[in-house]
């Protein structure tokens, strides 16, 4: 089972992120579960989603205690909330900002760490591609390069599925672009 | 047709197939993204004829649903938690009156202090007004029981209730076989009231029954109950030869066959616990699982059956009556009345029942370490705090 | 039905005997194909105007639907004693859930007629508990949704069915089981009071009239009228009630004349939130007149009067006059000078 905790805060779409990527999972014939850490959270609050993926029934429905991956849609949250929390030391990290990761202050984090962690600039790329911040698409594109979990071209329909006509075009333009900055940056990547 | 989809839309779907007629709601959190989608459905006349009823209050929601049942329409509303305790007057009328209204409970605790989390508390305060009570293991469960639930009440004449756990799954996205409208329409027949408010052939619904007859009233509603218990696992045979897969039924046993340990549990905390299960099991455990499905009519003579070669039982359940143990560990303990028992309150508010937490739990219960009434994942630090504090204003 | 303005003076009232009038004039109860929709036998009290006004009322309503007519009922009164279990007074489709729920109820009812494609129309009806205090949530919600549905409040101005205690429509001073005579404020408090015929307009439903059991061809047309309509309708009717009032039996329908004459309960008709017309006062009297009759009042009438809290009456009466336009001829209010 591969296991997903998307951070993120309350308006941008942090669970429909997660939604999204059990939709992409499961057009590819995996199990997948999505559900979000329900919460009366209004806009801006830290809030969580979360996501499985398996090849067999997934019956387990405890939060996402410790995640293979972690999205953060928010960079301002990774001081603010444990996001690392029960991360494995193999797992994987995407991170939504424009600076580089070395710059973010995870240096305690980083010494204990071995797997692959990403930065991927998503809200600029969906202010560029859809003329709002609302960075969730994009970084599914990410997740898809950071990952190889589930592929860009499920995640591109199951956007498309979710955002009809122009929203949807724009979105998958921008987890597109999301998924190319990724591949090309992949950082501390464990050796 | 097999999708991922939310579980409250997956609900919305399969009631949709059902092709209610009168359709009422009042928003409550967990509730609101099924009357949502219901509510696309009918606006765009998808359904027609079908109407959907915006009101006032909870307690109008059942009120119009039991006026357009006792009109011989088929009536459908959902609702949550306080909704359900404020419209409880009336579910007891729906019942009293013997009318085949089908309810979404999306179980969530009940207040004070407000919570707006899953737990059972909701559906106990349901557990005597003679609705039929059905609980769902999951998304897949909550829609096959929902497309169950219309013929078992207007079979019987009876309203059935279907809880599924507010949040964890009428927000959970999952893969659902949703049935199909021809296989529902085999399924489930136009349905036929046995007495309908008619200026043609008028009657007197709702009279006033005096000590004279009021307990043979209310002696054949029990019967009707006994009749549930006959039904309800011959309708789940039929809806499995119908829709090629299993749900409803009574109780439903997970690794059974030689468990000396049984924990006995209601609704999604099942799938948890089932991988708990298999975990312990590779430790060589002999240890399984009971779900309740049907909780209302208490199926005290399957659970009983189900129970026979056990040896150590837990009722693991998400509703408590104070200064008791659990409601479902009572009525457990009734059907089995030699066999040693513990009570696990857990999930309270939505307090995360984890994996971890569960095989811990079954360690302690195999090796006879589990007490009487345990809450679990108690923050035994705080309750310490707290009656010391008390303790010194007194 | 036409309405025609008749002047006879007949025992003392200005009441019509339907021998009077031409045929087509009479009333329903006049006529022996009547539904009887509330037949004998029921367990109402003597002198009992809730059980005269809902037998006038759904007759009409009965005749004015061809009979296509389904009544949904709170508890209360008319509940208890029109259905000891085996026995029904009702002859027509009739259902009863609860005290509360009513008006919600009976919009099921018409949603489901739609549904089935059946041209019955519904009533919901309920005392003035069921209506004014514990049915007034469901009530508005149903106004305010212009369901179809036209709500009858028989208005006895207290929860008689549990023994007279006070409602939201017990007018100021009337003693009840939980407004005693005892202490510096006797009987019932002085509030704005809950005015549902205004609340209803404020609604901006598309009906909303009064009437009392004094006047019944009134509160026939006034039924007819609102079946010719669709949409949330509400009727209020003055029904006085001899246990919960402390008057004669043979008192009723002589109580609900004078309620209407003092000014204490003004009769109109209004539509879409205006008032439309109102039934003038031939005769105005004194509220006196109309309270004296009555033992809920008779603390106002021991050895020393209470005029201070008989003036306070008579300026709501005064106010209703003013308001509704009760008296527009010189002679109405002669006899009150006198």
């Amino acid at each position: 089972m591969f296991q997903i905790r998307i951070h993120g805060r309350g308006g941008q779409g942090v669970v429909t992120a997660a939604e999204i990527l059990s939709v992409a999972a499961f057009a590819e014939g995996r199990h997948a579960q999505a559900f979000p850490s329900f919460g009366s959270e209004r806009t801006g609050a830290p809030v969580v989603s979360y996501c499985r993926l398996d090849d067999r029934e997934i019956r387990t429905r405890e939060p996402v205690m410790v995640p293979d991956a972690i999205l953060i849609q928010d960079v301002t949250l990774i001081h603010q909330v444990d996001v690392f929390s029960g991360l494995s030391a193999t797992g994987f990290v995407l991170i939504n900002t424009s600076r580089p990761a070395a710059d973010l202050g995870l240096e305690d984090f980083l010494a204990h760490f071995a797997g692959a962690l990403a930065t991927c600039p998503a809200t600029e790329l969906a202010l560029e591609h859809l003329g709002r911040p609302l960075p969730n698409a994009a970084l599914l594109g990410g997740f898809a390069a950071l990952t190889g979990e589930v592929s860009l071209s499920a995640i591109d329909a199951a956007i498309r599925e979710r955002f009809s006509g122009a929203v949807g075009e724009k979105n998958s333009a921008a987890a597109h672009a999301a998924f190319d900055v990724v591949r090309g940056g992949v950082s501390a990547r464990p050796d | 047709m097999l999708a991922q989809i939310e579980g409250s839309k997956a609900i919305a779907e399969a009631v949709a197939r059902c092709r209610p007629e009168v359709v009422c709601a009042y928003p409550i959190s967990p509730q609101t993204h099924i009357i949502e989608a219901i509510g696309v459905k009918v606006k765009s006349g998808e359904l027609a004829p079908c109407e959907f009823i915006n009101v006032e209050s909870e307690f109008a929601a059942m009120s119009v649903s039991i006026g357009a049942s006792a009109a011989g329409a088929r009536a459908y509303t959902a609702t949550a938690s306080q909704g359900l305790l404020f419209m409880l007057e009336a579910v007891y009328s729906a019942a009293g009156l013997g009318l085949p209204i089908v309810m979404t409970l999306a179980n969530r605790a009940i207040g004070a202090p407000i919570n707006i989390w899953n737990d059972h508390s909701d559906a106990m305060a349901a557990r005597d007004t003679g609705w039929i009570l059905l609980f769902a293991e999951s998304n897949q469960d909550a829609v096959d029981l929902h497309v169950q639930a219309f013929k078992l009440a207007e079979t019987l004449s009876v309203p059935v209730m279907v809880c599924m756990d507010g949040f964890i799954l009428t927000h959970a996205v999952e893969g659902v076989d949703l049935p199909d409208q021809e296989n529902v329409d085999a399924f489930l027949p136009p349905y036929v009231p046995r007495q309908v408010l008619d200026p043609d052939q008028p009657v007197s619904i709702g009279a006033m029954v005096g000590p004279e007859a009021f307990e043979e009233v209310k002696y054949l509603a029990h019967l009707r109950q006994l009749d549930a218990l006959a039904l309800i696992p011959r309708i789940a045979t039929e809806f499995s030869e119908s829709f090629n897969r299993d749900a409803g039924g009574l109780v439903r046993g997970y690794r059974m066959e030689d468990a000396e340990t049984v924990v006995i549990a209601m609704g999604s905390v099942l799938g948890t616990l089932k991988d708990a299960i298999d975990l312990r099991r590779e430790a060589r455990e002999k240890i399984g699982a009971l779900g309740i499905t049907t909780f209302r009519p208490f199926p005290e003579a399957a659970v009983a059956d189900a129970l026979r070669s056990a040896t150590r039982l837990v009722v693991l359940e998400k509703a408590v009556n104070p200064g008791g143990r659990g409601v479902l560990a009572s009525d457990v303990a009734l059907s089995v009345p030699r066999s040693p028992l513990s009570s696990v309150i857990a999930g309270l508010g939505g307090r995360p029942i984890t994996r971890a937490s569960l095989e811990a739990m079954l360690a302690r219960a195999a090796s006879g370490d589990l007490p009487a009434v345990t809450f679990l994942d108690l923050d035994e630090a705080a309750v310490a705090a707290e009656r010391a504090r008390l303790a010194d204003v007194t | 039905m036409t309405r025609r303005p008749i002047r006879f003076y007949q025992v003392g009232s200005f009441a019509v005997g339907n021998r009077l009038l031409e045929d087509e004039e009479r009333t329903v109860q006049s006529d022996a194909k009547r539904t009887n929709s509330i037949d004998s036998g029921h367990r109402a009290c003597q002198g009992c105007g809730e059980a005269l006004g809902a037998r006038y009322a759904l007759d009409a309503a009965m005749r004015a639907t061809n009979g296509q007519l389904a009544v949904v009922n709170a508890t209360g009164c008319l509940e208890v004693f029109s259905t000891p279990y085996p026995e029904t007074s009702w002859r027509i489709a009739w259902l009863h859930s609860l005290f509360g729920n009513a008006p919600a109820v009976a919009t099921g009812v018409a949603a489901a007629m739609r549904v089935k494609g059946r041209d019955v129309r519904v009533i919901g009806q309920a005392g003035d508990g069921g209506t004014v205090d514990i049915g007034f949530g469901a009530l508005s919600g149903m106004f305010e949704r212009n369901d179809d549905v036209l709500f009858i409040c028989y208005d006895n101005e207290g929860y008689m069915n549990t023994g007279v205690q006070r409602s939201a429509a017990t007018p100021p001073a009337a003693r009840t089981a939980t407004t005693e005579v005892v202490g510096p404020h006797p009987g019932n408090v002085f509030g704005q009071g809950k005015d549902l015929p205004r609340i209803a307009m404020a609604h901006d439903v598309s009906y909303v009239a009064t009437a009392t059991v004094a006047d019944l061809h009134d509160l026939e047309a006034k039924v007819d009228k609102a079946m010719s309509l669709h949409g949330a309708r509400y009727l209020h009717i003055l029904v006085p009630c001899p246990l919960g009032w402390g008057s004669a039996s043979s008192d009723t329908i002589h109580l609900a004349r004078l309620a209407a004459e003092s000014g204490l309960f003004p009769v109109f008709e209004a539509e879409h939130g205006v008032v439309t017309s109102v039934t003038p006062i031939r005769r105005r009297v004194r509220v006196e007149e109309y309270l004296r009759r009555q033992k809920r009042y008779a603390h106002l009438f021991a050895t020393e009067p209470a005029t201070d809290v008989i003036a306070r009456l008579q300026a709501m009466a005064d106010a209703n006059v003013a308001r509704y336009h009760l008296v527009n001829d010189e002679t109405a209010n002669s006899d009150l000078e006198a």
